[in-house]
This record gives structure tokens, C-alpha cells and sequence, in this order.
């Protein structure tokens, strides 16, 4: 049961973190517009000398062998929906690392998601 | 965002890609995974045969392919949509997923945890529903561009 929790701490936590840095590192870059490959490629090499980008790779690699350790041990059917806990960690990281505005509306939407996910997990064969 | 079509238009064709490929890859290592049959313990010279079982799986090589074009649509989008507008919009990808799990893997789904990946689509839909983007676009990014600029410099 630990082993669990601490995967999905990985999964949620860690996860989660390194996509607002990629939000981070993406806003940094500005809108992509040209699409042709040599354009992406010249994206994502100017990406990869973000330090957020970096940072986003690391997290993100983290949160990715976690979901690998989890799917050993539990269905997809209830490790993904699991993972819905990361509106509740975005929403607090959006605000409070990238300034996003979180309304009420915004609120009753991840706490939609939690009962959500308390209900997969009451229902897992 | 802007009101532009085009703006729209490529950004739900990459939603529709994230969707997609997302789940599909889930799947992919899900399958991987469980032919390799559960980890009986957590030493590191078991973690190290594990690491190499999984980079010989097809499966999992397959999934991680599926992962990464999703990884590539997600950066994209993100250059210009906001992250709490993405992450809810990409939400159907839980539904999509269990379908794949019923179908594709066999796994049984009750009606609890069916009911469950209702509500999580429901809020989620809820949450894209609020403004896509609550940030000032021209923020100040002026700690990441100087990252930028001193790696730059580092290499010229």
C-alpha cells in the first residue's frame, strides 16, 4: 500500500510539477505559428535551452517511471483516472507558479474530478 | 487565445492528437508492463533486470512512441494555450482509455468506477468551461529568458 502512494504522490505530485514547468519553459518560447519540421525542430532547440525545460524533463521522467511502477501493480482502468488528482495539484501550481486566475467555477470542476476518483477507487474490482 | 479559426483549428487538431495517442500509449505500457508480470521486490539488482526487460519490450517501445507524439502535441499547444485550458480539454482521454482497457485489455469495469469516470469528465468540462486564458499574455518572462540567454552564451 505504500509503495502506492508514493507512486501516485510520483505520479501526481511530481508529474504535474514538471508539466507547469514545461508550461513554464513553453509560454517562454512564445506561440509556435510554422509548423513545417524544420520550424519544429528549431522549437524545440530553442526549448531545450530553457532551464525550465530541463527541469520540466526531469520531473516529468520521474512522474513516468512512477506510472510505469504503478501499471505493474494495477489495472489502466483505475491508475489513469487516479492520475485526475493532478487537476488539484495544477490548479494550485497554475496559480501559484504561472498566475493563472482560479475561479469558483474552476474550483467546483476539480472537486468534481476528486469525487470522481474517490469513486473509482471505491470501485475497483 | 484569439478569436482567429485557425488558432482554434490547430488547437483541438493537437487536442485531438493528445487524445488519442495519450490513452493509446497507457494501454500500450499497461499491456507491456503486465506481460512482464508483477515486481516481486524492490532491489536494486531486480529494478535493474526489470529496467532492461522493459526497454526489450516491442510493447513497451510501441507504447513509449505513442507517448511521445503525445509529449510533442502537448508542448506545442502549451506554446500558446494556457495550462489549465489543456489539461481539462484532454479530460475525454479518460473515457477513451477505459474503452481501451475494457475492450482492448479485458479488464472488468464496474458500474462504480464507470460512474466515477463520468464525474471526472463532467468536472473537468466544467473547468474548460472557465476562460482558456486568465493570464496576461505579454507576462514577464524575464527570469526564463535570461536562462535562456546565459545557456547561450555558455555554448557560443
Amino acid at each position: 500500500m505504500i509503495t502506492e502512494i508514493i507512486l501516485i504522490f510520483g505520479i501526481v505530485v511530481v508529474g504535474t510539477g514538471g508539466e507547469i514547468c514545461l508550461t513554464r519553459a513553453m509560454k517562454t518560447i512564445g506561440e509556435v505559428h510554422d509548423f513545417r519540421p524544420r520550424a519544429l525542430l528549431n522549437v524545440f532547440g530553442r526549448a531545450m535551452r530553457v532551464g525550465w525545460m530541463w527541469i520540466a524533463l526531469l520531473l516529468m521522467a520521474a512522474g513516468f517511471f512512477s506510472l510505469l511502477g504503478m501499471l505493474s501493480l494495477e489495472n489502466v482502468s483505475f491508475v489513469v483516472p487516479v492520475t485526475a488528482l493532478s487537476y488539484v495539484v495544477g490548479a494550485y501550481g497554475g496559480a501559484l507558479f504561472l498566475g493563472e486566475k482560479v475561479t469558483r467555477q474552476r474550483w467546483l470542476g476539480v472537486l468534481l474530478v476528486c469525487i470522481g476518483v474517490t469513486m473509482v477507487w471505491k470501485g475497483q474490482g | 487565445m484569439t478569436p482567429g479559426s485557425g488558432l482554434h483549428l490547430k488547437t483541438f487538431f493537437l487536442l485531438l492528437i493528445m487524445v488519442i495517442f495519450g490513452p493509446l500509449g497507457d494501454v500500450l505500457l499497461s499491456k507491456g508492463m503486465k506481460d512482464l508480470g508483477e515486481i516481486p521486490n524492490w532491489s536494486p539488482a531486480e529494478l535493474a533486470h526489470l529496467f532492461v526487460a522493459v526497454f526489450t519490450s516491442g510493447m513497451i517501445w510501441l507504447g513509449i512512441a505513442c507517448l511521445i507524439g503525445f509529449f510533442l502535441a502537448y508542448t506545442l499547444v502549451l506554446s500558446w494555450a494556457d495550462y489549465s485550458f489543456v489539461q481539462p480539454a484532454s479530460s475525454f482521454s479518460y473515457g477513451v482509455v477505459a474503452l481501451l482497457g475494457h475492450f482492448v485489455l479485458g479488464e472488468v469495469i464496474t458500474p462504480l468506477r464507470w460512474a466515477g469516470i463520468l464525474v471526472i469528465c463532467c468536472g473537468v468540462l466544467i473547468v474548460g468551461h472557465t476562460p482558456p486564458r486568465t493570464t496576461d499574455h505579454t507576462t514577464d518572462h524575464t527570469t526564463d529568458l535570461t536562462m535562456e540567454t546565459t545557456i547561450t552564451l555558455e555554448r557560443s
